[in-house]
């Protein structure tokens, strides 16, 4: 007996509702044609959508959120890459601290980091900066592109590099057209696990942004500690959709449980 | 230089992985030092910060009771989070290991993916379900005649623990479904053939060998939900603070930094104190299921 009888299937009925409910509002709330927050009861309207356009600080944290995912994924796959390669092919003294210290991001709590990278950016002058925000996000999506990085240059098939060698390709030639291309799918899925991370993280980044450099959560944050209004549901709303795309093509080309469970771990 | 010969070459995989090594030490763990050294510091309403070295700091948080309430709050939140996810979310799991492969993606796709979406609107979808005494889920459940009077859940502990367990949840079906991977189906058809019913079959058969990713599940989402700075700070308000709020608002309100450095150090240690304990617990005792 396999199956699921009727009581398991109302728990988990009532369990998917309970866990899409809070998401489902959100997305509902923002059509509505009335001017405070209720359900829409009598018609959608997309008077919500069109209000983003009056509150420009939202369209340019949205434009930060953007170039600040993209820039810092890109650069943490940049340091991921080699990095990945030195740990899924060598054996060596330290490959185990070293690997902990690179997932470390994970354990540490983003309150505790954005505390960090606010002292410390500060004290070099660069507090409030765009510059600090990327480094400081390239830090935390980091785990992100070297996990999944990591889980593709694991399962690698090693003799297509060596058939490369033995026709005479090395270097540069050798990881651009041989071992660049085989690890791609994980080094993409990797950058865009990493930059959901970072378009979503509000903890760290909340310690760090400035009027100017606030990216989209903050500004929701920042927005919703004075006032909760139809406006922040259909922001909400552009979030969740965006997330969404991204997701289902996560899903779609990489398989989501696998990018989640993120297996090939280093651990153990 | 070939790759074959980069095996033979002990630097090889130092110099590859030298530039994330430089950037980890020269921007994480400067910084975190930097904080622990901040919270020696002294600060005052005027002079600002003042690079010491003192225990103020510390033994205020030590004596003043404010700050053992406030971690009090931080932990008993973490902990009823905790136990929520682990008594709904394995069950979950369970069931959705024995559906069929095309309900079962669908299903997963809608619980896991609330993860990558942001903490913001998740907890904005929250605080308009709860909103005030004829929030929706109040309206629901007095209609289903569950309740008699409205359930106060905005800037209450209850609705925090509610709103973190949905944020955490997903963690904990994760960890309990790679449990269920690794669990052998035959084996719960063996128990069956041998006469044991369904409950004694989850009792002595499922229970035992889910057990290991209910726990490894259980120390993530009580490491997330003690520091949990979003979801306290929408649902709990101004007054309910935990550690990461109230950490915010000596940087950011109070611009008392070393207090606030200090609040976060003692939340770090206690953290990786409790998660590396557990973690150690767990694979003594479970030792043959992660081998």
């Amino acid at each position: 007996m396999r199956r699921n009888g009727p009581l398991t299937l109302i728990f988990h009925t009532l369990f998917v509702i309970v866990m899409a409910a809070p998401i489902l509002v959100v997305c509902l709330v923002a059509f509505t044609p009335e001017g405070f927050l209720s359900l829409p009861t009598n018609g959608f309207s997309l008077r919500w959508f069109r209000a983003i356009g009056n509150y420009p600080e939202f369209i340019h944290a949205f434009w930060v959120s953007l170039g600040l995912g993209a820039l810092s994924s890109f650069l943490a796959l940049l340091f991921a890459v080699p990095a990945a390669l030195a740990i899924a092919r060598y054996r060596f003294r330290g490959r185990d601290a070293l690997a902990a210290l690179f997932l470390s991001p994970l354990m540490i709590p983003h309150v505790v980091l954005g505390i960090a990278f606010l002292r410390f950016f500060t004290s070099a002058g660069l507090g409030g900066s765009f510059a600090a925000l990327i480094i400081a996000h390239v830090i935390i999506v980091f785990p992100f592109a070297l996990r999944l990085t990591l889980a593709a240059a694991t399962g690698m098939d090693r003799t297509v590099e060596m058939a490369a060698v033995s026709l005479g390709a090395g270097g540069w030639t050798l990881f651009r057209r041989v071992t660049l291309p085989l690890i791609l799918p994980g080094v993409i899925s990797g950058w865009a696990l990493a930059f959901i991370q970072s378009f979503d993280d509000l903890t760290m980044t909340v310690f760090l942004a400035a009027p100017g450099t606030e990216t989209l959560p903050v500004r929701m944050f920042l927005y919703i500690q004075d006032n909760i209004d139809p406006l922040v549901t259909s922001v909400s709303a552009c979030v969740i959709a965006v997330t969404m795309t991204a997701l289902i093509l996560l899903d779609r080309f990489y398989g989501l449980d696998r990018v989640l469970a993120g297996k090939g771990d280093t651990g153990r | 230089m070939s790759m074959a010969a980069d095996e033979r070459n002990g630097r090889a995989p130092w110099a590859l992985a030298a530039p994330a090594l430089m950037l980890f030490v020269g921007v994480l763990l400067i910084p975190l030092a930097m904080t622990v050294m901040l919270s020696f510091h002294d600060w005052g309403q005027y002079k600002g910060i003042e690079p010491v070295f003192i225990l103020k700091n510390w033994r205020e948080i030590a004596t003043d009771p404010y700050y053992a309430e406030m971690f009090g709050r931080t932990f008993r939140i973490a902990i009823l989070t905790t136990l929520l996810t682990a008594l709904l979310g394995a069950p979950e799991a369970y069931i959705l290991n024995r559906m069929d492969g095309r309900w079962k993606s669908f299903f997963l796709l809608i619980i896991l993916g609330p993860l990558l979406i942001s903490v913001v609107a998740r907890t904005l979808g929250w605080a308009l379900l709860f909103g005030g005494n004829n929030g929706l889920v109040n309206k629901l459940l007095m209609s289903a005649g569950v309740i008699r009077f409205p359930i106060p859940f905005m800037f209450t502990e209850t609705g925090m623990v509610i709103a973190l367990a949905h944020v955490m949840m997903p963690f904990m079906v994760l960890s309990v479904w790679a449990a269920l991977q690794r669990l052998d189906p035959q084996i719960e058809n063996a128990a069956m053939s041998l006469g044991a019913g369904p409950i004694t079959t989850i009792r002595r058969i499922i229970m035992p060998q889910i057990m290991p990713g209910v726990l490894s599940g259980a120390i993530i989402v009580f490491s997330l939900s003690a520091s949990a700075f979003a979801t306290p700070a929408i649902i709990g308000g101004r007054r309910l603070k935990v550690a990461a709020t109230l950490a915010y608002d000596e940087f950011l309100n109070t611009l008392n930094w070393p207090l606030g450095a200090a609040v976060a150090t003692l939340l770090l240690v206690a953290l990786v104190l409790i998660v590396v304990g557990s973690n150690a617990l767990i694979e003594r005792r479970y030792a043959e299921v992660f081998r």
